[in-house]
């Protein structure tokens, strides 16, 4: 094994782009949940991201068109669940799966005659002399658009859910829907542009996955993401920043493993292939280990329906 | 307006009538999906729902086939089911499917080429472990440190996934299959393989399960203590608690059913109808089992039904793709249509529906 082949600066720079498409999923998903509302189809709206922008993104030659196909697919989906838990009651965990099982469908269906074809690049912001700094242009300077954006999300959302009203007013509702209910806010309004809002966060992230981290498009390209995301927003205890802090923390194991397998690592690659995995789960012990302080920072109506009449 | 007012109770009617719409309502939109793909959509519905069954040409082939398809999904489903009513989520019924697989295989291939009567059911034996001990970690670490055991199961999908991969091209590799990925084929191997009982019905040892499965479950829920507990989990957790039944002990019973059954029903597949381990050997029957949990509405008698019904669902979409060129993702996307009409229509089991403005309190 040569260790020698890894470089530390280019070793950080691509953690940040590998965090890119969690942190996005991961970020829609922590104002979902701060509204109250528990949508596990997070997989499922990043796949139809990821098809929905590599379509919009070939068709149209633009990659900004992509990612608005993007984030437009995965609201799409999202309004499907948005419709079934709001409106019609459905129960969220189910409504979740059937979302990501749905999606999966979809996505490959859409696809059918997308394999194989490169999708139009996407480049990278012109820093100019910022980039030829050693080391620190590498790891800051040299990125595509979205890596900042998605940094971007994390600020806004922290600041919005911080100091606005509209924050206010999402917490709120994701921790007393009743109460919300009866000083006048509208409880199903405001989850159902939530809900959306994650989705269009998520099929952004699915987007970044087919039109840059791989790209390409092949069935099942999210392999996991969606889940991941899941668990990051658990081992951040719904705190925007620690979401960016997880996020980089899984694309690292993911940069690292991919690195080791390039550098001819003894281990086999199916077993660096799942430690990404294995990985979470041992931070999703750690955090919910904690008895008292994880279970607190859950929104308290997490999961649960709202129906005005009871 | 329309307002929606809660029933007190669900409505009996509408808890059995509700599949039945959704099946309805599916084939609509599926005719729809099909109208947009460009094809004929009365054509695609009647080939894959009517012609598995009933069209001479196919229906010798393909009735076996729907209990093939069946079994697996229909024993995978009964386990989840249990769960799902207690409000224990195992989603991840896929990753134990392909550890039973594994563990069952690699017992049966230990043995090669012996002949001895007890080969298979050790192997038995070694799939049930398999998908049992796979299904003990989240229960595990959910009843420890309460993590969160939807999100667990589910990683650890892709976890086996790669350990399946590393069997097929490692430990498990047919040293005689000059270098291709997969195991030698157990299907080929007497004493490990799992026939067809009656030739030409479809039924193996797996369906035998599942059909097991089913009674057992039915007389679990109705007739046992266990299932009493498991229901009161479900509706009333802060009674339940008062009636003394012991959540973690509920948690490890019910991922411990549920990971036992995927992983029969994982080592019946790869010693009958797949034969080997190979790296594409998870087929997705874990999560479409979901589906069928839900569309049996958790009852044991419904889930062999929505069994059957989602094995045709496979069977037609394989005609289909083969007569109609219908794309085999096609079939997913329709089962998973069904389960959103599914929960939709769910409502008018749980609320009454009614015309005019709520008035106010």
């Amino acid at each position: 094994m040569d260790l020698s082949a890894i470089n530390p600066a280019v070793l950080v720079a691509s953690l940040m782009v590998a965090a890119v498409p969690i942190m996005l999923a991961a970020i829609g998903e922590l104002v979902v949940e701060k509204a109250g509302v528990l949508n596990l189809g997070v997989e499922g709206m990043m796949i139809m991201g990821a098809i929905c922008g590599f379509v919009a993104a070939v068709e149209t030659g633009s990659p900004v068109l992509g990612f608005f196909g993007g984030a437009l697919g995965g609201a799409g989906l999202s309004l499907i669940f948005a419709l079934l838990t709001q409106i019609l009651m459905a129960n969220q965990v189910a409504t979740g799966l059937a979302l990501t099982l749905f999606g999966l469908g979809l996505s490959s269906l859409i696809g059918q005659g997308y394999v194989g074809i490169k999708p139009p690049a996407t480049g990278t912001v012109p820093f100019g002399p910022l980039a030829e700094i050693p080391i620190l242009g590498t790891i800051l300077f040299r990125h595509d658009p979205m890596v900042y954006l998605s940094v971007a999300v994390i600020a806004a959302v922290w600041w919005v859910l911080r100091y606005s009203r509209m924050g206010l007013v999402i917490r709120a509702v994701g921790e007393n829907h009743d109460a919300a209910h009866a000083l006048g806010y509208k409880v199903v309004r405001i989850r159902v542009l939530a809900i959306l809002f994650g989705g269009a966060m998520a099929g952004m992230g699915g987007a970044y996955i087919s039109l840059i981290r791989v790209p390409q498009w092949t069935d099942g390209i999210t392999a996991g993401a969606g889940w991941i995301a899941l668990a990051i927003v658990v081992f951040a205890s719904w705190k925007p920043w620690r979401v960016l802090l997880g996020a980089y923390l899984f694309g690292g194991i993911t940069v690292l493993q991919l690195n080791l397998q390039a550098a001819g690592a003894r281990i086999p690659v199916e077993y660096l292939s799942m430690s990404p995995y294995l990985i979470t789960i041992l931070v999703l012990v750690i955090m919910s280990r904690d008895r008292g302080k994880g279970a607190l920072a859950a929104p308290a109506a997490l999961g649960r329906n709202f129906h005005a009449s009871r | 307006m329309l307002t929606l007012e809660r029933r007190p109770n669900p409505s009996r009617f509408w808890t059995a009538a509700t599949p039945v719409l959704a099946v309805a309502l599916t084939m609509i939109a599926g005719g729809i999906l099909f109208a947009l793909l460009g094809k004929n959509p009365v054509e695609a519905i009647r080939t894959i729902f009517w012609d598995p069954l009933f069209n001479p040409q196919f229906a010798a082939y393909s009735r076996p086939q729907l209990l093939v398809k069946a079994g697996p999904l229909i024993l995978i489903a009964i386990g989840l089911s249990l769960g799902f009513r207690a409000g224990i989520w195992n989603i991840g019924a896929e990753g134990q499917y392909m550890m039973g697989a594994i563990f069952g295989a690699a017992v049966g291939l230990a043995f090669y080429p012996m002949e001895a009567w007890f080969i298979l059911p050790l192997m038995v034996l070694a799939g049930a472990f398999g998908g049992w001990i796979w299904a003990m970690i989240p229960a595990i670490l959910r009843t420890k440190f309460r993590t969160n055991e939807i999100l667990v199961s589910l990683l650890l999908v892709y976890v086996a996934q790669s350990l399946l991969a590393s069997m097929a091209l490692g430990a498990l590799r047919n040293p005689e299959g000059g270098g291709f990925p997969g195991s030698r084929n157990l299907s080929q191997y007497p004493s490990a393989a799992n026939p067809e009982l009656i030739a030409g019905t479809g039924m193996h040892w797996g369906v035998v399960a599942a059909i097991l499965a089913v009674i057992a479950a039915y007389v679990l829920l109705q007739r046992h203590m266990l299932g009493f507990s498991i229901r009161l989990a479900g509706q009333a957790p802060r009674a339940a608690r008062f009636a003394g039944v012991r959540p973690n002990l509920l948690v490890l019973i019910c991922l411990g059913i549920s990971g036992g059954l995927a992983g029969l029903a994982g080592l019946f597949e790869v010693a009958g109808p797949a034969g080997q381990i190979s790296i594409d050997f998870g087929s997705g029957y874990g999560f479409t089992a979901i589906i069928v949990a839900f569309l049996g509405r958790l009852n044991p008698v419904g889930i062999l039904l929505a069994g059957l019904l989602m094995a045709l669902t496979y069977i037609g979409g394989e005609l289909a793709q083969f007569m109609l060129g219908l794309p085999s993702a096609a079939i997913q996307a329709f089962q998973g249509m069904l389960l959103f009409f599914l929960l939709a229509v769910d409502l008018l089991s749980n609320y009454r529906i009614r015309l005019g403005k709520r008035e106010v309190a």
